[in-house]
């Protein structure tokens, strides 16, 4: 990868009582690229992104956002500054239209008074939402009914197509795919694929070795709340990533 | 004669079809069925008891019974579509009356112990009875909104343990006797009959249903509302202030419980202490057979406005067609069961989709 890398957390220590989640731990990623961070269970993965995500706050260590060091107090903070995560569980509103969960939290306002009583441009937040699942090819079965009767993986790209509409630097992802079937998770990281050429940063973070090397540009090993391994996905195999995660044979195979 | 339901339902049906929750007009209704059912329920008593249900002084009198318990019921609908659950609001309302009744009789000059007949108070006094209810009902609402939301006691706790604070509290205030001394300006005129030949309370009824439809169904503050019966923890983490929406939810439908308390006591020209006890389970078959979902993130003004008039135009058919009354309660336990029923089936038919 060329260039300074557009998130970069250094040294991130994070104790939980006795427990160590993060010990150290090195991050990188770049616009415009899909990096998967893999780790064994308790590697700490969960806890880099919640750090990295604003959800939670590291014991030392620094974040930079396109070279400059940033603290998130907060999600919220994250969100205002491009980063976004789609969660396993979704986070959708499921009696609520795709649009309006697109725009969930940032509904907009008509211009004027009825903007300032509070009243809801619906047709405009339709359009853009429609605008929104065009761009990243998301085919719905329709934009009316609600997000509840809607397949998994269109779901899934729901979640996905709403963190691109709001974050134009960052976004991880949570096992994307791990309740959806062959087609559908095609789809799903297709839309990754799309997401990421609009110059967006996609964290995978992902338990299926196979996908992983199929779909990243990258891969990070995290092993005992440190990085232990870098990987150029091309560069890498299934044996390789098992054997990063598992014994922490520090390999700095690229970057 | 087209009173009360009518009239509501166009007004707020141009409303729901721009509605942000899926263009499910069967949801947006109850389900259909149960406003076919209303309409087959007035077409069968009209057709048994022609010149008896379908007078004028009948319908008036059925959209009279409605106005109170609509008035509740849309902010009840509120709070049951954010997921909640109010079981204070009558409670609330008789608390809420007896303030007003004792502030007016305060501000009128107390009557020789005031325990009976009408004050000649102003309307100024009356105004200030009616702020005095509706704040004491919306503070009310917003101790419950505050413990749902803030203390994160279960809605079913919090609002039955405010049901015996407010209602013991209006005990006290009164020594359990009922103030029986309010202006006559408001039994009159609130009580009496106003534009275009309606009551006064139908048309409070009438607006606050509209209001209540307007803000549900077109504002931001709606669409939080939906958000949050839906999923909680998708709009938290969507930057909506979770906190501050509930206490105002809880806050509106206690303060249209003292909206009530003032219908209250103008239709019945007494604090009703002892009468409200159903007014929970009454509001909460309404807002269910309207369509809202017992789970929250569902459900619309109008299909609210259809599940009050069901009951209440059952037991006056009955009676009209001489049926025993006691047999509408029984019907009303059928008809809400086979509601909630229903929407599960419609549930469980989505999942498996």
């Amino acid at each position: 990868m060329t260039g300074a890398p557009l998130l970069e957390a250094r040294g991130i220590k994070r104790r939980f009582g006795h427990v160590t989640a993060l010990d150290g731990a090195d991050f990188a990623v770049h616009a415009g690229e899909i990096c998967a961070l893999i780790g064994d269970n308790g590697a700490g993965k969960s806890t880099l992104v919640k750090i990295l995500s604003g959800t939670d706050k590291p014991d030392n260590g620094e974040i930079l956002l396109d070279g400059q060091p940033v603290a998130f107090a907060a999600p919220t903070d994250a969100q205002a500054k491009g980063i976004a995560t789609v969660y396993q569980d979704l986070a959708l509103a499921p009696n609520l239209t795709p649009a309006a969960n697109l725009f969930l939290g940032r509904e907009l306002l008509f211009a004027g008074w009825r903007g300032a009583l509070g009243f809801v441009d619906r047709r405009t937040m339709r359009m853009r939402a429609e605008a929104q699942f065009q761009r990243l090819g998301v085919r719905l079965r329709s934009q009316h009914v609600s997000v509840a009767s809607l397949s998994g993986g269109q779901r899934q790209s729901v979640a996905i197509a709403r963190a691109a509409l709001w974050a134009d630097k960052v976004i991880f992802m949570d096992e994307p795919t791990a309740a959806l079937g062959v087609v559908q998770t095609e789809r799903v990281l297709d839309l990754i694929r799309q997401v990421r050429d609009q110059g967006v940063a996609v964290v995978l973070i992902s338990h299926n070795m196979p996908q992983v090397l199929k779909v990243a540009d990258r891969i990070e090993v995290l092993r005992l709340g440190r990085r232990v391994a870098r990987f150029k996905a091309r560069d890498a195999t299934i044996e390789s990533l098992v054997a990063a995660m598992t014994s922490g044979l520090a390999v700095e195979g690229a970057s | 004669m087209n009173i009360g339901w009518r009239k509501i339902g166009t007004a707020s049906s141009d409303v729901a079809a721009e509605e942000g929750a899926p263009r499910d007009w069967s949801r947006l209704v109850g389900g259909g069925w149960v406003f076919l059912l209303l309409i087959a329920l007035i077409a069968i008593f009209t057709i048994l008891r022609p010149t008896q249900f379908g007078s004028s002084f009948n319908l008036s009198n059925i959209a009279v019974n409605a106005a109170i318990l609509l008035v509740l019921a849309v902010g009840q609908t509120f709070v049951m579509i954010a997921a909640g659950v109010d079981l204070s609001i009558g409670a609330v309302l008789v608390f809420s009356s007896v303030v007003a009744a004792r502030v007016m009789l305060m501000l009128a000059g107390d009557q020789g112990g005031g325990a009976y007949g009408t004050t000649n108070a102003s309307l100024g006094v009356v105004v200030i009875g009616a702020v005095a209810a509706i704040l004491s009902g919306a503070l009310w609402g917003a101790l419950n909104g505050f413990l749902v939301a803030v203390a994160r006691i279960p809605p079913l706790i919090v609002t039955l343990g405010t049901l015996g604070m407010a209602l013991g509290g209006a005990q006290i205030l009164t020594g359990g006797i009922d103030v029986r001394a309010v202006p006559e300006l408001l039994v009159m005129g609130l009580g009496g009959v106003g534009l275009f030949g309606l009551p006064n309370l139908v048309q409070i009824a009438v607006l606050t249903a509209i209001l209540g439809a307007i803000v549900l169904h077109l504002t931001r503050f709606g669409v939080h509302v939906y958000a949050i019966g839906s999923n909680s923890e998708a709009a938290r983490r969507s930057g909506i202030r979770i906190a501050q929406r509930l206490i105002v939810i809880y806050a509106i439908s206690g303060g249209l419980a003292g909206v009530a308390a003032i219908m209250s006591l103008a239709r019945y020209g007494t604090t009703t202490i002892a009468g409200h006890a159903m007014d929970n389970l009454a509001t909460i078959s309404a807002v269910i057979l309207g369509g809202t979902s017992l789970f929250g993130g569902t459900g619309s003004i109008i299909g609210t406005v259809i599940g009050v008039f069901i009951p209440i135009v059952l037991l006056n058919g009955f009676v009209i067609i001489g049926i025993p009354p006691f047999w509408q309660t029984v019907a009303m336990g059928a008809v809400l069961i086979i509601s909630v029923f229903t929407d599960q089936l419609k549930r469980r038919a989505r999942e498996r989709a």
